[in-house]
């Protein structure tokens, strides 16, 4: 009949023109009172949940150690750490919330992207894989995995992953480290291996680290196998 | 009398009478900065009452010394910290009991001319940047249990900086000739006409509290008009503007409950504002550990203060229209958490609509919060705020323009229009 065709036109177009809002409107989640709510201040930069990609510059924090996390947080809010952004989000915020934030996004198990492919010679590559598996013993350099373990997956629970993270921010934090911009609590072990490292050095180990895939579980260790060759202030509580 | 003897005689007499005119201004200027001062007792302090200690503790936190005189992550009252001005950086010294770096030497009445006449042990004059034309109103009593807590800390041997002056700011004599323009030590006088309770919060405000030493505009020198003044001003290099605190179209609270006033200083948080930038500061070290029936005498002092010369805004005409860029800007990076109609979520997020924050004829904190992001402070009574993610990163300064316009001429607001070349100027102080 004419007149339900003309219904079902009329109800045709009010679906079409419904059915995007209603699309537009899911893509925006409803309000909840949690943690992942709250964090909204953090995933703009390091992706939803902390997912950051190694494709970018902002490091992931999803699933890395919760006490290497809150060592960072309290770190950039008592300017140990230099980015202006990170220590003016955190200014306001105490320890017990720092916790909770650490805690949060270190309970967060998402998987990880394929890496980033290299983009570096196999000479560099070698070096940079001979410095993380072996270390440097002429240049006094102990290898990554001394501390960060055999899986460079972190160990809990203050020692993070080298793993999963863009080229670019390994390259800045070992950068930042050498000239003095990022401290972390004493005897600051990664300042001193920072100051053995070469630039070409710290390139060939980012570009290396950077083309690593994630291995499973993407895990942090529960413990080292052997004690770490050098004393760290950051694997304990901070001062 | 010859013609060069008259001359040598003229040129000579003018320059006596030069002289003499400087030496009466200096002798002036000197007069005017020690006028009042009694003489100083050197002699070591008695010993401090645990009470006296407990109350020197309270009050330290009313003044929120702590602030300025702790260097990001450094041990509390060691100092090091930069105050910025426009006339270079003043940095705050050790207040620990440290004989050779801090005050550890002073006696009770030392301590008492610093505070209530700037000037410092060895009768050097102090920079205003240490805010003793409000301090200046501090009690004798309450100065002493101050010190007396000072003095209960931990020593630390931490040499003080040097403050980073430019010419001819750094001098003795300049500052002179500032204090003699604009200070004058005077003790509080209350107000036989107002309660205990306004008098009380007057003495927090004024005094204690130096709320105008960002609450007011200085002049070109520097110089708030008088600590009466809470009308508003920008806080010079950081580039925050602080809200008159008695304009109803600002931050004025003389339409809010006497709670919501409370509510904001002890917790950070109130059902129509939430505190941001520095004032997150003073919240946090300061105004939050106060207790109840001094925060309801500061909010009764701030809930009378009167509007002074507040005008009220008048509707454009033609309206103020929101732009198309900057209302897609908003649906892509805002309307999560602020709503489709500037409404935001209670007790998390800011309403945007007919928000006082968002038509400031300022815009100076609007952009620092979009660029910045920001927590409210995370105190007992809110201790898991809600966070906005900084943008500075992902907008530049024609977006942020954009925005910002959009959000001002939406959902019945109706305020100016912002220039990329404002966020331009507010991005390059936001650090």
């Amino acid at each position: 009949m004419d007149l339900s065709r003309a219904r079902l036109a009329v109800a045709s177009i009010a679906v079409a023109i419904c059915v995007p809002l209603v699309a537009a409107r899911a893509a925006a989640a409803p309000f909840e009172n949690t943690m992942a709510q709250r964090m909204q201040a953090c995933t703009g930069c390091h992706g939803a949940q902390g997912r950051a990609a190694s494709d970018g510059y902002y490091p992931r924090i999803a699933g890395k150690p919760a006490q290497y996390l809150f060592n960072q947080l309290v770190s950039f809010r008592d300017g140990r750490r230099d980015y202006a952004l990170m220590t003016n989000l955190l200014a306001p915020l105490d320890d017990a919330y720092l916790r909770e934030i650490a805690e949060h996004f270190a309970s967060l198990e998402i998987p990880y992207p394929p890496p980033q492919p290299a983009n570096a010679s196999v000479d560099t590559l070698s070096r940079g894989e001979q410095l993380v598996m072996r270390g440097d013993s002429a240049l006094r350099l102990p290898a990554c995995v001394a501390c960060h373990g055999t899986a460079l997956m972190g160990v809990a629970p203050a020692v993070p992953a080298l793993i999963g993270m863009p080229r670019d921010y390994l390259n800045a934090q070992l950068g930042a480290w050498r000239t003095g911009k990022r401290h972390a609590p004493g005897p600051d072990c990664m300042a001193q291996i920072a100051q053995r490292l070469a630039p070409q050095d710290i390139s060939a180990l980012s570009q290396w680290l950077a083309a690593q895939p994630v291995p499973a579980p993407a895990k942090p260790a529960a413990s080292l196998p052997a004690p770490m060759p050098l004393e760290c202030g950051g694997t304990g509580a901070p001062r | 009398m010859s013609r060069p003897n008259r001359w040598i005689g003229w040129i000579g007499g003018t320059l006596v009478l030069l002289i003499t005119i400087a030496l009466l201004l200096a002798a002036l200027v000197a007069w005017l900065n020690v006028r009042g001062e009694e003489p100083v007792d050197a002699a070591p302090p008695r010993g401090a009452t645990a009470e006296q200690i407990e109350r020197g503790a309270y009050l330290a936190r009313a003044a929120n010394c702590m602030g300025c005189h702790t260097a990001r992550g450094g041990t509390p009252y060691t100092g090091g910290r930069a105050v910025p001005t426009p006339f270079g950086d003043v940095y705050a010294p050790n207040l620990t009991p440290d004989a050779a770096t801090g005050i550890g030497g002073w006696s009770d009445s030392q301590f008492w001319r610093a505070l209530h006449h700037g000037r410092s042990r060895d009768g050097r004059l102090l920079y205003p940047a240490f805010p003793y034309p409000n301090y200046t109103h501090i009690e004798r009593a309450d100065a002493d249990a101050i010190h007396a807590y000072l003095r209960s800390l931990a020593p630390v041997h931490q040499p003080n900086r040097p403050h980073e002056l430019r010419f001819p700011f750094d001098q003795q004599a300049a500052l002179a000739v500032w204090r003699a323009l604009y200070f004058r030590a005077a003790p509080f006088e209350p107000n036989p006409a107002r309660s205990a309770a306004w008098n009380r919060g007057a003495y927090l405000v004024e005094g204690l509290g130096h709320c105008n030493a960002c609450h007011a505009s200085r002049n070109v020198l520097g110089a708030t008009s008088n600590p009466l003044d809470l009308a508003g001003g920008l806080i010079p290099v950081q580039n925050w503007y602080a809200p008159s605190l008695a304009s109803p179209w600002e931050a004025g609270v003389a339409q809010w409950p006497a709670a919501d006033v409370v509510a904001l200083l002890k917790t950070g948080v109130a059902p129509r504002a939430s505190v941001s930038g520095p004032m997150s500061e003073v919240v946090l070290g300061s105004t939050q550990h106060l207790n109840a029936s001094d925060l309801d005498a500061m909010a009764d002092y701030l809930r009378a203060l009167p509007p002074g010369n507040a005008v009220a805004p008048v509707d454009p005409d033609p309206p103020y229209r929101p732009g198309t860029v900057g209302a897609k800007l908003y649906e892509q990076h805002c309307v999560a958490c602020h709503g489709e109609q500037g409404e935001g979520v209670r007790g998390a997020y800011p309403a945007l609509a007919r928000n006082r924050a968002v038509l400031l004829d300022s815009t100076a904190n609007l952009v620092h919060i979009v660029l910045e992001g920001g927590f409210a402070p995370s105190t007992p009574g809110n201790p898991r705020p809600f966070g906005m993610p900084p943008f500075a990163t992902v907008l530049n300064d024609n977006e942020v323009a954009a925005l910002l316009t959009f959000m001002r001429a939406s959902w019945g607001n109706q305020a100016p229009p912002v220039s990329a070349v404002e966020v331009g100027r507010f991005r390059s102080t936001s650090r």
